[in-house]
Formats: C-alpha cells, sequence, structure tokens
C-alpha cells in the first residue's frame, strides 16, 4: 500500500484535467450547468417556508398531495426542486426523509436534481442520505465560524453535493457591495484550498435585498449584487451564482405590474453579470423586450441606481401602472424607427398590421420589386431563423412570421410579374435555397406535422412545392421530376402509409432518382425509417420529426460542400441503427397462437355484474352542439402539435415556453368561441350497443336489427412472464358458452365538417397560421366528442356507470370503468375492422365520415371505435405477433394471406 | 511497484473473469462448503462461495493462477457476499472480517508469485465489494413505496469494516461493483473515504454500474451519464460497466461513459445474454469479437469478464488487447452541449 506521501501523483494524474469545469447534477438524468444553459430555475414550491399549501399538506402527512406539487414543479419547468421542512411544527429530520423517499419512487418528479434545504445540519445530513443522485445543499456558511464551515463542508464533498454558500460570515450578513465579495472570497478561499472542494460545485447565494424601500441605504442592494456577482464570476474561476429573485421587489408588494418589471429587469442585468441559477416564479416575470419603455426607463433607475430620485419616480410613475397590467396600451413607438428594423420588428413579431405599407416604402426605394424579397425580407426571416435556431423563439411565433413574410410576398408578387414582363433578362434564378416537395401519402389525410414543417422550412429560404393530402405516388414522382425539386417529403400519421413510404422509396430507387428522401409523421420512427424505408433507396432517407431539426437536416442535406460526407454518414448510421435494432428483435420469444389462447385473460363470468344496456341498436347525432365539448377538452396534445412540450395547464406558467404558450392558448381560444358562435363546424356521431359474446376464443359476436357482425381480434403472442396473460379484445366478453348474454358497443365521431373549408380560406389569405390551428383544434374536437359520448354512453345509453362523478382531469387519464379502444392504435392494430364497424354502423350513410384506401376517416378529425364494459376490460399493447396468428386471421377473416399479411405487417415479428 | 495509473496509460489493463462459473466445476457439496471448521454450522453454507476462501482455499488460488495466466493484469477477491448485510443469510456476520482478509491475502499471495515470475508485468489484487442484497433507494414492498429495508449508515458501517478487512488482508485496488443502486454505492464510496482518511493512505478506486436492461438505465433508474455524475467526487482509477449484459448490448453505455468521464474506463460484460438454461454460452472467440469494437473506438482503460466467462475468455482479450493502445488521454472527448432539460 503507498501513503500519500510516496505516491503524491495519484491525485495530480487522476483530476480532471479539462479547461472548463461545469457544475453537474444528476436525477435520474444528469443535468450540467454549462455556459449554454444560461439559467438554471429552482423550484420552490416544495419548501413549507414558501408555500402554504405545501406547508399544511406535510403537517397534514397528505404525502401524495406534496408529491403533485412536486410534480407540478418539474412538469412545469423546474430543472432543479428546492425541498424545505423548516418549520416549528413539524420533524424536520423525519418529513425530509419520508418525502424525499417518496420522491425517489416517482421517476417522473426523481428524473431532476434535488436541492436540499434547511438551516438545520442534521435534516441536511438526513437527506444527503436517502438521495442517490448529485444534490444541491442549501447551504452552508461561515455564520458559525470556519470550523463548522469546514466541517460541514467535507462531509457534503464526501456525499457527493454540490453546495450553496450564503454570503454571511461570523459579522453578519453581506449587505454591500465589499461585503459580498469578502466573504465570498474567502468562503471560496477556505472551500476549495483547505477542504479541496471542487470549485465548480460551488454555488454562491450573493443575498438578494429589496429596492425602493424609501431607506437610502438601500438603494444600491440590487447594483450591488450585480455588480458583486459580476466580480465572482470573473473572480472565482468556475462557480455558479443564485439568488431568490422576488425579494429584489418586496416594497412593491400589491403592484404585479411593477413587480414583473423589475424582476425582469433584474434578471436581464444580474444574468448577463453571471447569475446563472435562481429562483424564480415564472408567472411573475415580464418579457424583458416587451416593458414599455417608460416603465423599463423607470425601472431600471431604480434598479441601477441612475438617479438620486429614482425610487420616487417609480412610485409615481408606478400609480399610473397599476393594475393596467394586462391591458397595456399598445406601444407603437417602433413605427418611427427605421424601415428596415420596422420589417424585422413585424416579421420577428409576427405583426401583420403594417407590413403592406413598409414593403410598398421598401419597394419605392428599391430598383427591382425582387430585391425587397431578397434584400429587406430576407434580413428580417434570418433573425427569426437566428432566434428559432437558438430556442428563443418557438414554433407558433414563427409561423405568425411566416404569415407576414407571406403577405408581403404576395402584395410584391404582381410587381415582380411585371417586371419580368418587361425586362425578362433582369430575373435570373428563384433565389432559394432549394426546392421542396411535401405531400401525406396516399390514403392518409393527416397534415398538420406535414404544414408546420412547410412553413418553417418555408421561412428559411425553401421553395415549397406542397401536394396536399392523399397524394398518389406517381403523382409524387412526376411532379419531383417536373419541378427539379431538391428533396422530398413524405408524411403520414396512420399505419398504413408506413407501407406507402416504402413503396415510394422504391419507386424512387426504381427511376433511378438521386434527392434526399425526407420522412416525418406521428407513426413513422427512425427504427422504422431505418429497417424499411432506407435499405429501399441509394440517397439519404432521414427521419425528421420535428420541425426545427427539419431546417438543419435540410441545410446539411443540400450543403454543397459538404453534403456527400453528410449523406455517406447518414447511410452509415442508419446502418448501423438497423443491425442494432434487428439484433436486438431476436432476442424475443414467442408463443404460437394456440398456446397464447391458452394463456388467455379469464374473467369469471358467474361472478361478473353485465349490465343490460337501456337502449340497445343504432343510435344517430346530429346537429350537435360543439360548444358543450369544451370542457372536455385535452390541451396537452394541442400544444405538443405545435412542439410547446408540457402538461396543460401548467405549460402556461412554463419558465421557457410559458409565454408563447399562454399566446397560442389566447389564440386558440379565440378561435374556438368564433368556432363555436358562427358554427363553423359540424359534428355528427352515429354509435350503439348491441348484444355481443366472444366465439372461438378471438372472435366476437354481435346480433343487431341488421343480421349478425362479427368482430375480430388480434392476441399478443410475446412470451410473457408467469402469471401474466396474452390478452386480446375479446377476453373482455362473456364467450358464447357461458349462457352469459353480453353487449359491445361501437362508435364513429366526427368534428370535421367544415375544417377542410377553413383551412382552404385561411390559406388564400396566406395565413398559415389559423389553418393549422383549425385543423390542430378540430383534432382536439374530434377527441373531446369522443369523450362526451363515452361518458353519455356509460351513464345513460348503456348506463353501466350511472353514478359516476369523473373530472376532465379524471376522464384523460381514463380513470372511468371501461375501455373505448380504436381500431389502428395499440390494442388493435388492424384498420381492417374499421370496416366491419362502417358496415354495421352504416357509418357513411348515416353521418358521410368516409374510409379511405388505406382506412383513414374522412373528415381527418373523427375518432371510431369500440365500447367495452367489463369492470375488467383495460388497454394493452398488441405488440408483434407471428404469421401462425395472421394466417389464422386470414382464414377467420376469410381474406387472402398476402393482403392479411400487409395490412398487419407493422405488428409482424420479423424474425 | 510500479505504478498502476502509469501502467494505465501505457496499454489496457485485464480484470480476471468469472469466479462463480469456475468453482461450478469444482460441484463442491455442502461437506465441501463446511470444511472440518463449520461441520456444525446451524444453517446449510452451500452457495457461500466467499466462504470456500477458507474452507478450500486451494481451490480459489488455483482460479486467480488460472486467470493470471491467461493475461489477467487484476484478479478480483472472492469477496463478492462479503458483508455483514450479504452474510446475514448464512449467520455468518461475525466471519466478514476473516473471510475478507483471508480472501485478499490468498490473491495477494499468487499475484506475487507471478509478478516475481513476470516483474515488467506486476500484477495486481482488486478487492472485490458486491452491491449486497438489500437496496438504499428503492422499497422492496410495492405498497409502500417510501419504506427502506436498509439506510445509508447500515450499509456504511458494513462496508467499512469489507474494506478494512481487504486493505490489510493486501488488496492493491478497491473495486466497487456491479452497483445497481447508486446509493448503496455511494454508501461504499463514503466508507472508503473514510478509512482512507484515517488511515492516511490513498487506495486506487474501480466502479463499476450495471445497467440492468435494454433502457439503458441502472435498476435504480439512472442513466449512464446521471450515474457516472452520482459517483465523481471520488477520484476513480476507473468507472465502468459490469453484468447483466453481454459486451454488444454494454457497447452505447461505454460510449457515454468514454465521452464523458475524466477517468479511465472499465468493462467486464457478461458472456453474452443467458440461453433458456441460464447459462452463458457465448464462446471466447465470440466473446473477443465483440470486445474487439471497444478497442476500434478506443472506449476502454481496463476490460474483464463477469458472468460466464472463463480462463478462455480472457485469454482471448488479452491477445486482443495487446494489440491496441488503451483510450487516451483520459479526459472527456467533448462536453455536452445541450442539458440534459430540453
Amino acid at each position: 500500500m503507498s501513503t500519500k506521501e510516496n505516491n503524491p501523483r495519484v491525485n495530480s494524474k487522476v483530476l480532471p484535467l479539462e479547461a472548463r469545469k461545469y457544475l453537474k447534477l444528476s436525477g435520474l438524468e444528469p443535468m450540467i450547468v454549462s455556459a449554454e444553459t444560461n439559467f438554471i430555475n429552482v423550484g420552490e414550491r416544495t419548501n413549507v417556508a414558501g408555500s402554504r399549501k405545501f406547508l399544511r399538506l406535510v403537517k397534514e402527512e397528505k404525502f401524495d398531495e406534496a408529491l403533485d406539487i412536486a410534480r407540478h414543479q418539474v412538469e412545469g419547468g423546474a430543472q432543479v426542486i428546492d425541498i424545505n421542512m423548516d418549520d416549528g411544527l413539524i420533524d424536520g429530520k423525519e418529513a425530509m426523509v419520508r418525502f424525499l423517499n417518496l420522491i425517489m419512487a416517482e421517476p417522473d418528479i426523481a428524473r431532476v436534481p434535488i436541492m436540499i434545504d434547511s438551516s438545520k445540519w442534521d435534516i441536511i445530513e438526513a437527506g444527503l442520505q436517502v438521495v442517490q443522485g448529485k444534490c444541491v445543499v442549501n447551504s452552508i456558511s461561515l455564520k458559525e465560524g470556519e470550523a463548522e464551515f469546514i466541517a460541514h463542508a467535507k462531509k457534503i464533498k464526501r456525499y457527493g453535493a454540490a453546495v450553496i454558500v450564503m454570503a454571511f460570515d461570523e459579522v453578519g450578513q453581506a449587505d454591500n457591495y465589499d461585503r459580498r465579495i469578502e466573504i465570498s472570497k474567502r468562503s471560496y478561499d477556505v472551500l476549495v484550498n483547505q477542504v479541496k472542494f471542487p470549485p465548480e460545485d460551488i454555488i454562491f447565494d450573493l443575498n438578494i435585498f429589496p429596492v425602493a424601500t424609501g431607506m437610502d441605504e438601500h438603494r444600491k442592494n440590487a447594483i450591488d449584487f450585480i455588480e458583486a456577482t459580476r466580480w465572482v464570476r470573473g473572480n472565482l474561476p468556475d462557480c455558479s451564482v443564485s439568488g431568490g429573485v422576488s425579494n429584489v421587489s418586496f416594497s412593491f408588494r400589491g403592484n404585479n405590474a411593477v413587480r414583473e418589471a423589475m424582476h425582469s429587469v433584474f434578471l436581464y442585468h444580474a444574468i448577463k453579470a453571471g447569475m446563472n441559477m435562481g429562483i424564480v416564479n415564472p408567472a411573475m416575470l415580464e418579457v424583458y423586450d416587451d416593458i414599455p419603455k417608460d416603465l423599463l426607463e423607470h425601472v431600471e433607475d431604480v434598479i441601477l441606481d441612475r438617479r438620486d430620485d429614482a425610487t420616487e419616480r417609480l412610485l409615481n410613475f408606478a400609480e399610473s401602472v397599476k393594475g393596467t397590467n394586462k391591458e397595456r396600451v399598445v406601444d407603437l413607438s417602433w413605427r418611427e424607427e427605421p424601415l428596415q428594423d420596422r420589417i424585422t420588428r413585424a416579421l420577428v413579431k409576427g405583426i401583420d398590421q403594417y407590413i403592406i405599407e413598409d414593403v410598398e416604402e421598401a419597394r419605392q426605394k428599391a430598383d427591382k420589386p425582387i430585391e425587397v424579397i431578397e434584400g429587406n425580407l430576407m434580413v428580417g426571416m434570418n433573425v427569426v431563423g437566428d432566434l428559432f435556431g437558438s430556442g428563443k423563439m418557438f414554433l407558433p411565433q414563427v409561423v405568425k412570421s411566416a404569415r407576414v413574410m407571406k403577405k408581403a410576398v404576395a402584395y410584391l408578387l404582381p410587381y415582380i410579374e411585371e417586371e419580368k414582363r418587361k425586362n425578362p433578362k433582369s430575373v435570373e434564378g428563384n433565389g432559394t435555397n432549394g426546392r421542396i416537395l411535401m405531400a401525406t401519402v396516399k390514403g392518409d389525410v393527416h397534415d398538420i406535422g406535414k404544414n408546420i414543417v412547410s412553413v418553417v422550412l418555408g421561412c428559411n429560404n425553401y421553395e415549397i412545392v406542397d401536394l396536399g393530402v392523399m397524394v398518389p405516388p406517381e403523382k409524387i414522382i412526376q411532379t419531383a421530376i417536373d419541378e427539379q425539386v431538391d428533396i422530398i417529403g413524405l408524411s403520414g400519421l396512420i399505419t398504413p402509409s408506413l407501407d406507402e413510404m416504402v413503396y415510394l422509396a422504391k419507386e424512387m430507387e426504381r427511376k433511378n432518382f438521386n434527392i434526399p428522401l425526407l420522412i416525418g409523421g406521428a407513426t413513422t420512427s427512425k427504427a422504422h425509417t431505418a429497417v424499411k424505408i432506407d435499405p429501399q433507396y441509394k440517397n439519404a432517407v432521414v427521419h425528421v420529426n420535428d420541425a426545427s431539426r427539419a431546417v438543419t437536416v435540410v441545410g446539411d442535406l443540400l450543403n454543397k460542400r459538404s453534403n456527400q460526407k453528410y449523406v455517406g454518414d447518414l447511410k452509415e448510421n442508419y446502418e448501423k441503427f438497423r443491425e442494432g435494432f434487428l439484433k436486438r428483435t431476436k432476442q424475443k420469444a414467442y408463443l404460437s397462437i394456440e398456446d397464447a389462447r391458452k394463456n388467455k385473460y379469464t374473467i369469471d363470468w358467474s361472478a361478473s355484474e353485465i349490465k343490460k344496456p337501456n337502449q340497445l341498436g343504432i343510435q344517430v347525432l346530429e346537429e350537435f352542439d360543439i360548444k358543450k365539448l369544451e370542457p372536455y377538452i385535452d390541451w396537452t396534445p394541442f400544444f405538443r402539435s405545435w412542439e410547446l412540450h408540457g402538461k396543460y395547464p401548467a405549460i402556461l406558467t412554463d419558465t421557457v415556453v410559458g409565454k408563447e404558450a399562454t399566446s397560442l392558448f389566447k389564440d386558440a381560444q379565440e378561435l374556438l368561441q368564433k368556432v363555436f358562435d358562427e358554427k363553423l363546424l359540424g359534428a355528427k356521431a352515429v354509435y350503439g350497443v348491441f348484444e355481443a359474446n366472444t366465439i372461438n376464443d378471438d372472435d366476437i359476436e354481435v346480433s343487431t336489427d341488421q343480421g349478425d357482425f362479427t368482430f375480430r381480434t388480434l392476441r399478443q403472442q410475446l412470451k410473457k412472464h408467469a402469471g401474466k396473460p396474452n390478452f386480446a379484445l375479446s377476453d373482455f366478453i362473456a364467450p358464447k358458452g357461458t349462457e352469459t348474454q353480453d353487449y359491445i358497443g361501437c362508435f364513429c365521431v366526427t368534428t370535421g365538417f367544415g375544417t377542410k373549408e377553413l383551412a382552404e380560406a385561411y390559406e388564400a389569405d396566406h395565413d398559415d397560421y389559423n389553418s393549422i390551428m383549425i385543423k390542430a383544434l378540430a383534432d382536439r374536437l374530434a377527441e373531446a366528442f369522443a369523450e362526451y359520448l363515452h361518458k353519455k354512453v356509460r351513464t345513460e345509453d348503456w348506463g353501466y356507470a350511472t353514478n359516476e362523478e369523473l373530472s376532465n382531469e379524471e376522464l384523460i387519464k381514463e380513470d372511468y370503468t371501461g375501455i373505448r379502444p380504436a381500431p389502428g392504435y395499440p390494442a388493435c392494430p388492424d384498420h381492417l375492422e374499421k370496416k366491419t364497424i362502417w358496415k354495421l354502423l352504416q357509418v357513411n350513410e348515416r353521418i358521410g365520415v368516409a374510409l379511405t384506401d388505406s382506412l383513414a376517416m374522412w373528415p381527418a378529425a373523427s375518432v371510431s371505435g369500440y365500447y367495452f364494459a367489463n369492470p375488467e376490460a383495460r388497454y394493452f399493447g398488441l405488440g408483434k405477433i407471428k404469421e401462425d396468428q395472421v394466417k389464422d386471421f386470414a382464414e377467420r377473416k376469410n381474406i387472402d394471406f398476402e393482403y392479411a399479411k400487409k395490412w398487419l405487417s407493422p405488428n409482424i415479428s420479423d424474425d | 511497484m510500479k505504478d498502476i495509473y502509469k501502467i494505465l496509460e501505457e496499454r489496457i489493463l485485464v480484470l480476471d473473469g468469472a469466479m462463480g462459473t469456475m468453482l461450478q466445476r469444482h460441484k463442491f457439496t455442502e461437506e465441501d462448503f463446511r470444511g472440518e471448521r463449520f461441520k456444525e454450522w446451524s444453517v446449510p453454507v452451500q452457495g457461500n462461495n466467499d466462504l470456500l476462501s477458507i474452507t478450500q482455499p486451494k481451490a480459489i488460488k488455483e482460479v486467480h493462477r488460472l486467470y493470471f495466466e491467461a493475461g489477467a493484469d487484476i484478479v478480483e477477491t472472492n469477496t463478492f457476499s462479503g458483508t455483514t448485510i450479504a452474510m446475514a443469510d448464512y449467520e455468518m456476520e461475525e466471519l466478514v472480517y476473516e473471510l475478507n482478509y483471508e480472501s485478499a491475502k490468498i490473491a495477494k499471495e499468487v499475484a506475487d508469485e507471478f509478478t516475481a515470475k513476470e516483474p515488467h508485468k506486476p500484477r495486481f489484487v482488486a478487492g472485490s465489494i458486491g452491491p449486497t442484497n438489500r437496496t438504499a433507494s428503492m422499497s422492496p414492498d410495492v405498497n409502500d413505496p417510501g419504506y427502506r429495508a436498509i439506510t445509508f449508515d447500515e450499509l456504511r458501517i458494513a462496508y467499512k469494516q469489507q474494506v478494512e478487512a481487504l486493505l490489510d488482508g493486501g488488496a492493491d485496488i478497491l473495486l466497487v461493483e456491479t452497483i445497481f443502486d447508486t446509493l448503496n454505492a455511494k454508501a461504499a464510496l463514503f466508507a472508503i473515504e473514510e478509512v482512507k482518511d484515517e488511515r492516511d493512505i490513498d487506495v486506487p478506486i474501480m466502479i463499476s454500474g450495471t445497467i440492468t436492461d435494454a433502457s439503458g438505465r441502472t435498476l435504480s433508474g439512472q442513466t449512464a451519464e446521471a450515474f457516472l455524475i452520482s459517483v465523481s467526487h471520488i477520484p476513480m482509477l476507473s468507472v465502468g460497466f459490469n453484468c447483466a449484459l453481454g459486451a454488444n448490448q454494454l457497447t452505447p453505455h461505454l460510449e457515454v461513459l468514454a465521452q464523458k468521464a475524466n477517468f479511465g474506463i472499465s468493462a467486464h460484460p457478461n458472456a453474452g445474454l443467458p440461453n433458456a438454461f441460464g447459462e452463458y454460452d457465448e464462446t471466447p472467440e465470440q466473446m473477443a469479437e465483440q470486445i474487439k469494437e471497444y478497442m476500434d473506438k478506443s472506449l476502454v482503460n481496463i476490460i474483464g469478464g463477469c458472468c460466464g466467462t472463463t480462463p478462455e475468455h480472457i485469454k482471448a482479450i488479452a491477445d486482443l488487447a495487446k494489440q491496441y493502445k488503451p483510450r487516451s488521454p483520459l479526459t472527456p472527448k467533448g462536453e455536452t452541449l445541450t442539458q440534459a432539460y430540453n
């Protein structure tokens, strides 16, 4: 064994050698505070001192609800959660351990790092002993002297946590610039030199105190903090600076407009000075650029202590902005700015009000009208592109920018045509980055994602040839040739579309195409693209599922200098992925369909209570008032379709996307009210509950007035752990032999009538934003209608759950009895069954919803499915099945084996 | 003895293979496990492999010898379950010090023999510190997610006892391995730091986690990078992964470590995945073929085998390792530009 003395190189060699050291924390996932992360937001609702509700819940030992608070914080965008149990009336140590243990069992919370917050060392240490990830201790200081400070820091280092150091020493709390520097310097030196504490794991809390209190000694509170932050980040290498921001505006309690502005101004300057972490309530924050000029000036005077009378002036001014917060007068001072600034601003902010007049002014100044597009407008769009690329703008904003751009271009087009006619030689090339064909494949009608990608690419100066929906492959190929496009982009939402994409790749190969193929849409995946599409085509095939990535990918694909290497790398990457994927799937074991049936899910039918429906037979709802659907809307997927991620309503106050989500939601609400008021969308439904029994294990025989029908279900074949059944939907209906009369329901709802016309009207007005919006809303309304109708069936028509009292949230979480699986979705991925539902309910005849070749529903905003009422019925995923079941299924259904194989192919195991 | 940190920069070090797989060949009976000394022990002890260091030391030494002959630079002591917590099943808590001490001692004896024979290739003993059979950050009771069957302090005390005995017996390195719950490992690391402090010594530490399935996470739910961050407060000789997966399945996770860690990287995968009979049937050639990918990608500094591997596997791996330079330098290839939260 070597001792330290004779083995000095151990430490010097192994310790990190890299120049930049970042604070790295971990929950279940890593969190790295690098130069690029800008600002880490710490959630503090799980602090008994900060939240009265949390305190009450902990006191009452309602830990489940306390966990919900933690979950909301994380969903709302907190990147670290601060947990504090310091209260005289609770056993802080016990509460800390219990709560942390419970959090560790919740992966959606435990994924973020924990900040263990207490003024008592024993609570901190107890917390450190139950968390596996790298935490932050909040806090230690020199308050009780150096000895205790060192002892605690050593322990923290040994537990592997980072630490917040308060600017506090034996004399007291640092309240001016010099004291902040004195204490932080001393703390840093002790930690780094004596304790050997990693400097990147030190976070200074430099004390944020209120300004504008009326007391002279408080005047420099904010600027001292900001300047001390600058000093600390500049002189104490690798450490971080944090703080609780709301303190600064304490003296303006009750005037949120001023407080929000003060927080923004403070953060704007503090972040620039190097503050990289902190506690901020996102709802109490105005966007710096949006603060009215006069208010900004007054607030900055106070924060930066620029005038002797700053406080007085802000107080006087505050009277005038009190309460006018959200309905402030529109500031039009930007109209005075130079032309290019106005155009850029209109594009960035998505304001189309003045764009024609500005573009006209630009046109008159330009030699040729095309220069306005290539000059003024592209300058603005480049700013949009940069902001979007760096995450400072979000998708809905970009789509609004595109709306302004389109209006401007539409205005200029006649002038450009005129110029061309007069002087044919003057216009050369089309000045775009490339031409991209976009299409939703044959048989598929979903195009929200495709339209979003088109708009974003359009914003980046690509010319889009959009062929719309249900585009036959021949047309795609021919258009690509005729228009000499540079890239083809295909989109699809339902599983049969996947085959269409494979077919198109084969065709492109056969026709010897040499342009890249982009694949996107909800059912597409990198796996499918790599395994099924990529091998069919020699050029690049890229799976792109979000708009922001589409821009980079297209840019790389069309970059003449480097695209050959890029395409080579892509092909290699997909090949590796394919190999890995194929290897992985080989390790799964399957049962024969006979054995899977032997392991079916069994319900004790003698004990199962089956409710005879109040109303049997087909029902139709027409002239349905869609306003009734409003409370049933699940908004979370709506935001997702705009690439804003987070749960509603927490997303509205999210630190990152909250502002944009709120603005999008406001626009959605406006359009929704218009739809309600003017009855712009038609909603219809056909549904019914019928006598039914299972026959031959996997089929459900349904008797109706129009005769008998049979639903064919598919059974899981993956070999399960002992005791776990192989499900099929038929397991939830009583078999024919049991003497039990059972029932099944099915339905189709639509809210799509009128969508197409509305979208087209918006498009004609160059308004892609509302065109996408109306489709996204129609989709949400269709889902809401399905929810509404299911509830009606449960409580009235079938009536097996008459006493059900569920909130909308519980409905979305599917807390009700019975299930509503839809053909094409995991429990019954077979789209062919839709045909049976269509025949049985006479869907097309009764409400006019049709099926395309690929069995997509038209209008697109439609939902169809079955109703199962048994309390034991549950949702499951079919998973992969084997050919023996496909064969059996084809025989049962009396269809050709190859035909069945084609339809079930996404679910057939490859090995 | 030549500094292991220096050797680590020069070549890829080879760790040994499975102990259990080798001992199974002896088909030891209950009587063999007991030997004379534990004839009257009140509970059955068959299956307590760590006990064999006392009752069948020759067999254990022979395994170490075979691995050194196959080309291993480092062998692990036969102490995977050498804590009071894991020994409670056999009521042998009292024997923990002796088990660890003896295991380290016999491994060191064999290592010294080989070092004397081949001074240019010094051999090392790594004290094996297993995960115990309890988890500090998960509840064994599904109905009570806040419950814990073991505390940090209980683990820390048990590990400290093991560490002290391993060092007294002559272990050169401490290997905290098969980590399925990072909190258990943090307790072991805490104990090691205490011992280092109290004895004023420095000991090279190897840390090896276990990714349990295709999700790419430890049993306690951490991603490879989160695991790395959670144990990086301790200066390490190496960090890596072992067990649960075969070499192929381990590759993406090793890549994460190789990219982000400032330490040496180790891997000791299983001989593939168990077949339907729970046996590992990957041949030495098959395994070496996969490990070649690690070498080609320059992912590792220390390489060995876990469940199902034999001296033949280690020989194939050692022959391969000779032809390659170790991952170098011991700095991360790049920093994460995008942060986890996005």
